[in-house]
């Protein structure tokens, strides 16, 4: 190492790089895209088993209406969903770092709920709660474990002489989960939102297609079983294609939080010189 | 240990008398071991790694109980004043997510002390170990060696009457241990605190020290102490001359004597 703070110098392969890992992509995309709409008019595949990506963006654009507001159902529900999971993540976490008998007491059952399939418990939740409820409740039992598994790992993972610093300059229980703990943990808990954006977002889907059997509901999973009903694939597709987006624009956003909150100091994020 | 009997209770800064530590896992780390230092003086503990050093670092320091005997610090522990006591370690163990002033202010912050003359502390702190521009810098963007004087630098903070430092230069280049070691006893002159240095380097514990104690190991003891009694400053000058080099030798056979000694019982 040297002793100047290193400025970090991006090559011009790196650029390269950096370019070609968002172009394949998009590349590959548009390949695809195109691929599709070949095929459904070579072949002649009627629109009620396969839309054409153009008749799903014409759908889409047709629909907007109805579809956008299904969207925005879904993902109040799954904001709300992290957001609880978060919360509630974290804060157990933090509740079993404090005390060794209430982890003893109530992480198996943490265990059990998440290795419980959320299908198989949405049916009950939704007999149990209002509709609403019983869809935030799944969204928050999917992504809540992720958040408390990784917060309570980096809980515990921090460095054994800073904690005898804390302690030699006798720091409160306070000082040493505000100052040492929870800043260790942090690149931990930001790990587990990234998994808990995803799965509150599948756990709400999961939660609104079981409520849809009931004929109940108005989000995009809703909207997407009752266009299966009805044989309106094309609109069933555009709701597809907004869910996708969805997931992808939460994973994004979280990974860009994470970086922000991290690039000052964290491995993972830190540029460095190669 | 004839030392130890000559100290009264007055001048004593360390005490550490027939201590034995063992550990959970049925390891005795130290048996009987025997320290004493008068406020001021700079000791050095040398002994091969294993032997037990930063167990008795870690028992003056009140992190861990002794098993049998006892470890005090008269003048220090009493009235709670934890913040009298300087610890360095082997790592920087620095806090990454903190910037550099943040985890040199981390013991007067912690208690409680934030105030105008905190920041002037803190400065005066990065002053002495020569950072003085790097105050805004997080741990990362630091050397091996900026990143041990920012952990001198948090450990002079609060002014300890007692200086503990476990290896602290293991880990760096020669070059860099070299002046750090220059600059250490630059501080140790300008204020004599009391000073007890680890290290299993016979070439630094005698630069360093005005008296090492020589370590057996499994378990721990005292083999001998060594009375290092050139004058100060020690320089560059000191290191090349003969005197250094018939010190070393000194030492180096009396650690030579304690391993093989160890090893035979
Ligand atoms: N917390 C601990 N629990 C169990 N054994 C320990 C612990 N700390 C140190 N030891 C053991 O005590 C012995 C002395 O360790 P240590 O004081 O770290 O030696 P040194 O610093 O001289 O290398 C070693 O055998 C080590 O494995
Ligand atoms: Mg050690």
């Amino acid at each position: 190492m040297n002793g100047e703070p290193f400025a970090p110098a991006v090559s011009a392969r790196d650029r390269a790089e950096a370019a070609l890992r968002v172009l394949l992509p998009i590349a590959v995309l548009a390949l695809g895209i195109i691929a599709w709409e070949l095929v459904v008019r070579l072949q002649g595949i009627p629109p009620y088993v396969l839309p054409g990506p153009v008749l799903v963006f014409q759908t889409l654009l047709a629909d907007w209406g109805l579809l956008s507001g299904s969207l925005m159902v879904t993902l109040i529900t799954t904001l709300q969903g992290f957001v609880l999971a978060v919360v509630g993540g974290v804060a157990l976490a933090v509740l079993f770092n404090q005390s060794r008998l209430i982890e003893y007491s109530f992480y198996p059952y943490a265990v059990i709920l998440q290795v419980t399939p959320v299908v198989a418990i949405a049916p009950l939740l939704l007999i149990w709660l209002p509709q609403e409820a019983a869809v935030l409740a799944c969204a928050w039992i999917v992504a809540f474990f992720p958040v408390l598994a990784n917060t309570t790992l980096g809980l515990n993972s921090v460095d054994h002489n800073l904690a005898d610093l804390f302690r030699l300059y006798g720091a409160s229980r306070l000082q040493v989960l505000m100052r040492l703990k929870l800043p260790a943990a942090l690149p931990y808990i930001l790990g587990g939102l990234k998994i808990a954006g995803g799965l509150s977002l599948i756990g709400a889907v999961v939660a609104e297609m079981a409520a849809s059997s009931a004929g109940a509901g108005s989000g995009l999973a809703y909207r997407i079983m009752e266009s299966g009903y009805r044989l309106n694939i094309p609109r069933m597709f555009a709701a597809l294609v907004l869910l996708s987006v969805a997931g992808i624009v939460i994973y994004f956003l979280l990974a860009w939080f994470s970086h922000v909150m991290l690039r000052r100091w964290h491995e993972s994020a830190v540029m460095r010189e190669a | 240990m004839a030392v130890a009997q000559s100290q009264t209770g007055g001048d004593v800064a360390v005490s550490l008398k027939g201590v034995t530590k063992t550990f959970a896992t049925g390891v005795t780390a130290l048996d009987r071991f025997d320290l004493a230092l008068k406020p001021g003086e700079f000791v050095s503990l040398l002994g091969p790694s294993g032997c037990g050093k930063s167990t008795a670092l870690r028992l003056i320091a009140g992190l861990m109980e002794p098993t049998r005997g006892s470890a005090i610090s008269p003048g220090i522990r009493p009235g709670g004043a934890r913040g009298q006591i300087g610890f360095v370690f082997q790592e920087p163990t620095l806090m990454p997510w903190a910037t550099v002033a943040a985890n040199v202010r981390l013991p007067l912050s912690l208690r409680r002390r934030d105030g105008v003359d905190v920041d002037t502390r803190v400065a005066a702190a990065l002053d002495q170990v020569g950072l003085d521009g790097f105050a805004h810098a997080y741990p990362c963007e630091l050397s091996g060696g900026m990143k041990m004087r920012v952990s001198i630098a948090r450990a002079l903070v609060t002014e300890p009457a007692l200086l503990l430092m476990d290896e602290p230069f293991a880990a760096l280049d020669e070059v860099t241990r070299f002046k750090l070691n220059d600059d250490l006893l630059g501080l140790w002159r300008a204020v004599k605190r009391t000073v007890v240095f680890v290290t299993h380097s016979v070439f630094e514990s005698v630069y360093l020290s005005e008296r090492i104690v020589v370590m057996t190991s499994r378990p721990g003891r005292v083999f001998t102490e060594l009375k290092i009694d050139a004058p100060y400053p020690r320089d560059d000058r000191f290191r090349t001359s003969a005197d250094y080099a018939a010190l070393c030798r000194r030492v180096s056979d009396a650690l030579a004597d304690a391993t093989a000694r160890a090893g035979g019982a």
